[in-house]
């Protein structure tokens, strides 16, 4: 096989260094080098968005990511999400709607969700539907997780107008 | 002791209510165990080369060079692996004249399907085992591929299996009489064909297998990502000749599973013969490109239905001829001749009518088994049924909703028979009618159609009744000669800390089982539910049962519960009534705690009573024993099947300019019996829903006429997502079956059974001013155009 490359990657908070195929993506680098498990590949060829994760904070499929592109980046997965505290609010609002089932999809659905209420917390029914289209549930009817985002979106609102002097 | 708890005599039951899933927590923070999540020492990897070809004669396997790279352990062939484990043919007995030949692990000399495994690599990490499968040759002599079902029984197709003499695989006729007369004499009749496009589970987690032969116990474990643990153990241990005592099946977190992990897949056997073989762990996790090829397929399926009826729309009969295509071999052991079974039992289910008739082929071809898969021959019934009925209402000129008041069976009519001789409890038609008009305002969406339709608009309106099967008893698979349990068993046990532990045979895949089990036991015993844990999907820990299946989870294994339940309470009722001294009627649980209800105070937390037993029996009377674990099982012997029934109506908007069809709204009225917990229970039917509407409007795995899958990607097959999915409301009506004391009927698979006909019923609805029907699903933009414009389209 081709020659390992060294890359430094900080995955939530840690620095890691190692020597990798050039051809192993980033899904595979999380889940295998760093037995990070919590993000999942559902397709590896970038339709499910099961393996969603941050790489400087953008959202990026992490199975089209190739590792050494994310040399010298900040990544974080939703182990280092729930363990910041992050996006508890959408985790508490997933379970309380029963907005998962068997949660294979749940934490690339958590983080693109944040990420649009992040950009947009005005976010309306359409357009968290339009904007977690490229997360692909088959469990549950997405209504359940549009109402939880929906919601998220209503508090962080009212948190953000609180929080105002 | 004796603190006052003035509310203990009112604790409110927890079953029933809204209670969120405790174990979803490690769920939502990525800490689930999904089997690819899973490594053990010693573990190697096998990636299966599969046929390229539908149908081809294997001449030569060169794995010389492969066997040189890197990390590469073993290289097998399906003749290797059929020395360890046995062939097994997927037949029903009680499905008579039914045949299959004999499948392999993996192909000996032929291969009947593009997916089928040829040779399996083994290395030491997955990407090793595809490299080395690169370097693998194989010469093929490609032989004529069967492809489509309608020719398959003509003289001049190729047979697949020369042994069988044709490619049918089952044929079954059913006839209450009658028929011919009723047609000959029908005021009306009308008469369609429906088509259904093959589709596919697409769970999210690719069906994965970790097989752990340990030569030293000469015991095997298997980390499965399946619905039926304990049928996967009997498989196993049968086919590879080990003792099933010595086999133990594990299913942590299972990533979808809708049916598609329900089967045996002749590779979940060649990796634990590979195991076997090789003494070590083996992880076999598909690819979603080979999930395509290789899990089950479900629905291909041509009806050809007539309904005679009189002039004032009274239904007279039904006459049905289903044609079904199932790939070359009926899966194992739940056979592919069910789903085509359960569609000449369903069609017409819901209607009182006095005759009926159904012929049903099943044919062998050269594509991807087709199985069981969500709803099982449900929304072919439904959509066939409701189809012909729709086009009735419309050759009457009458109102479809008030066509179906006039023949829906009555709600005080049960229990009865339906047409094709099925058995049905209690149904509560008329109820979920009355309920959906409250939901749904029709008088006004009639109104809105029309004016838009002046506007050039194209909304419908599409009702769909159903009928569900639920709570299976032996009639499904044990009569058949199949060893897949009708009964579940469940083990309740007080620890000395006063937690209540479940043990069920049923296991959780996301529909909130182990939640409901909790909720059961919490009330059942008498404690708050967090002091309650539950375990599922281990053989070695739980008692033996049927899994999940046909919507079987809360009703039989929800029960097993229950009465486990029930009986530790009492248990620890005479427990608590000899060591206070006090007569046992004047106690009861609650809380967590004895409560003596002549006083209404909690005397004891169960925790002192755990205790007691566990570390204080001296403090016990002479000769007195508690019994802190109880077990019970429960197999519902009263029906073949407890049936439920539901009505959904979809409302769909049209663009007669491209054929794009925008689903505006959907509601859902269900009778699953007692609904125990509805926030688990409406989301499972909205997700039902959402896999019928993908069958309807997108979901189908296209071949070419070579019979290779022209749409094997997650970017060529289409499934629903967020952005193109309606709201759906939900509502329920209960008729909780008297065959159980908990009442439960099943939930999971009415959602999908009716929205495929929902939706067809609404296009045609909206497409009505063009004098047009779609009956062929999915029901593409590119069909509409087509039927709207075919002259312009050819
Ligand atoms: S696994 Fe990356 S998008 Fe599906
Ligand atoms: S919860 Fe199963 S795929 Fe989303």
């Amino acid at each position: 096989m081709t020659d390992r490359i060294l890359v430094n990657i900080t995955v939530n908070g840690m620095v890691y260094e190692r020597w990798i195929e050039p051809r192993l993506h980033l899904g595979d680098f999380l889940r295998e080098e760093l037995g990070l498990k919590g993000t999942h590949l559902g397709c590896e060829h970038g339709v499910c968005g099961a393996c969603t994760v941050v790489v400087d904070d953008e959202i990026v499929r992490s199975c089209l990511t190739l590792a050494v592109q994310a040399d010298g980046a900040m990544v974080e997965t939703i182990e280092g999400k729930s363990e910041s505290g992050a996006i508890r609010d959408l985790q508490d609002a997933f379970l309380e709607r029963n907005a998962l089932q068997c949660g294979f999809c749940t934490a690339g659905l958590l983080l693109t969700a944040d990420a649009l209420l992040q950009a947009e917390p005005e976010a309306d029914r359409a357009r968290i539907r339009e904007h977690i289209s490229g997360n692909y549930c088959r469990c549950t009817g997405y209504h359940a997780v549009v109402d939880a985002i929906e919601a998220v979106g209503e508090c962080r609102r009212a948190g953000a107008r609180g929080a105002q002097p | 002791m004796n603190n006052i708890t003035p509310r203990a005599a009112t604790v409110e039951k927890i079953v029933g209510r809204a209670v969120p899933r405790p174990n979803a927590r490690r769920l939502v923070e990525g800490r689930g165990t999904y089997v690819d999540d899973v490594e053990l020492p010693r573990m190697v990897h096998v990636a299966y080369l599969r046929s390229p070809h539908a149908h081809a004669r294997i001449l030569r396997i060169d794995a010389a060079a492969a066997l040189d790279m890197p990390g590469v352990v073993a290289i097998v062939d399906g003749r290797q692996l059929a020395e360890i484990c046995a062939p097994f043919v997927g037949a029903l007995s009680h499905l008579a004249g039914m045949r299959s030949p004999p499948q392999h692990a993996m192909a000996v000399d032929r291969a009947c399907w593009q997916g089928e495994a040829v040779v399996a690599v083994v290395a030491q990490t997955r990407a090793q085992a595809e490299d080395a499968m690169q370097a693998v040759e194989v010469t093929w002599e490609v032989l004529p591929a069967v492809t489509r079902m309608d020719t398959a029984l003509d003289p001049g197709t190729p047979v697949i299996h020369p042994e069988l003499g044709d490619n049918l695989c089952f044929h079954r006729e059913v006839d209450s009489g009658g028929v011919d007369d009723a047609f000959a004499t029908a005021d009306v009749v009308v008469e369609e064909t429906y088509d259904f496009g093959r589709h596919t589970g697409v769970t999210l987690e690719p069906r994965s297998v970790l097989a752990d032969y340990n030569p030293a116990e000469r015991r095997l474990t298997v980390h499965h990502s399946h619905q039926a643990p304990h049928m996967m153990g009997d498989l196993y241990a049968r086919l590879m000749g080990i003792p099933e005592a010595d086999v133990r099946v594990l299913c942590k977190d299972v990533g979808g599973s809708f049916g598609i992990k329900v089967h045996a897949y002749a590779d979940d056997f060649a990796t634990v013969a590979l195991s076997v073989l090789l003494g070590r762990p083996v992880k076999f996790v598909a690819d979603r490109l080979e999930s395509f090829v290789t899990d089950i397929h479900a629905r291909e399926h041509r009806v050809k239905a007539r309904l005679a009826l009189t002039r004032d729309g009274r239904f007279l009969a039904f006459d049905i001829a289903d044609l079904t295509g199932i790939g070359p071999y009926s899966m194992y052991p739940r056979t592919s001749a069910v789903e085509g079974n359960q569609v000449i039992n369903l069609c017409g289910g819901p209607y009182d009518h006095p005759h009926y008739r159904a012929t049903l082929d099943v044919v062998f071809q050269n594509k991807v088994q087709t199985s069981q898969y969500r709803g099982v021959g449900h929304p072919i019934a439904c959509a066939v049924t409701e189809g012909i009925v729709d086009l009735a209402a419309a050759t009457l000129g009458m109102d479809p909703l008030e066509l179906r008041r006039r023949n829906l069976m009555a709600d005080d009519s049960f229990p009865r028979k339906g047409a094709s001789g099925i058995l049905l409890e209690s149904l509560s038609h008329q109820r979920c009618l009355a309920r959906l008009e409250q939901m749904v305002d029709f008088p006004a969406l009639r109104r809105e159609q029309a004016e838009l339709r002046a506007k050039g608009i194209h909304r419908g309106i599409g009702i769909a009744v159903l009928i569900e099967l639920t709570n299976p008893g032996a009639a499904f698979y044990g009569t058949g000669g199949a060893r897949i349990a009708s009964q579940d068993g469940a083990t309740v046990r007080l620890d000395p800390t006063g937690i209540v532990h479940c043990a069920s045979g049923v296991g959780e895949q996301g529909q909130g089982t182990e939640t409901i089990f909790a909720q059961i036991v919490a009330d059942e015993v008498g404690v708050p539910m967090d002091r309650v844990r539950v375990l599922t999907g281990d053989t070695a820990a739980t008692p033996y049962g049927g899994g999940t299946w046909a919507s079987r989870g809360a009703g039989i294994g929800g029960e097993a519960v229950l009465q486990a339940s029930r009986q530790l309470r009492a248990n620890l009722l005479e427990f608590a009534a000899v060591h206070l001294g006090l007569p046992v009627e004047r106690l009861r649980i609650a809380g967590g705690s004895v409560i003596d209800t002549a006083e209404g105070v909690a005397l004891m937390d169960l925790a002192e009573l755990g205790s007691l037993a566990h570390f204080r029996p001296d403090l016990l009377p002479a000769g007195f024993q508690p019994e802190l674990v109880v077990t019970r099982h429960y197999a519902q012997r009263d029906y073949p099947f407890i049936f439920t029934n539901g009505i959904q109506v979809s409302h769909v908007e049209v663009d007669v300019e491209t054929g794009v069809v925008t689903l505006l709204k959907h509601w859902v009225v269900e009778d699953c019996g007692r609904v125990l917990n509805p926030l688990l229970v409406d989301e499972q039917i909205r997700g039902a829903v959402v896999q019928g509407l993908g069958g309807v409007l997108f979901e189908e795995c296209l071949y070419d006429e070579n019979g290779v899958m022209r749409n094997g990607s997650m970017a060529d097959y289409l499934v629903p997502m967020a952005g193109e999915m309606p709201d759906i409301e939900v509502a329920h009506v209960e008729t909780p079956t008297r065959s159980s004391e908990l009442g439960a009927k099943g939930a999971g698979e009415a959602g999908t059974a009716g929205a495929p006909a929902a939706v067809m019923n609404a296009i045609n609805d909206a497409l009505r001013p063009f004098a047009v029907r779609l009956t062929a699903q999915p029901i593409t933009p590119e069909k509409i155009l087509h039927a709207l414009h075919p002259h312009l389209t050819g």
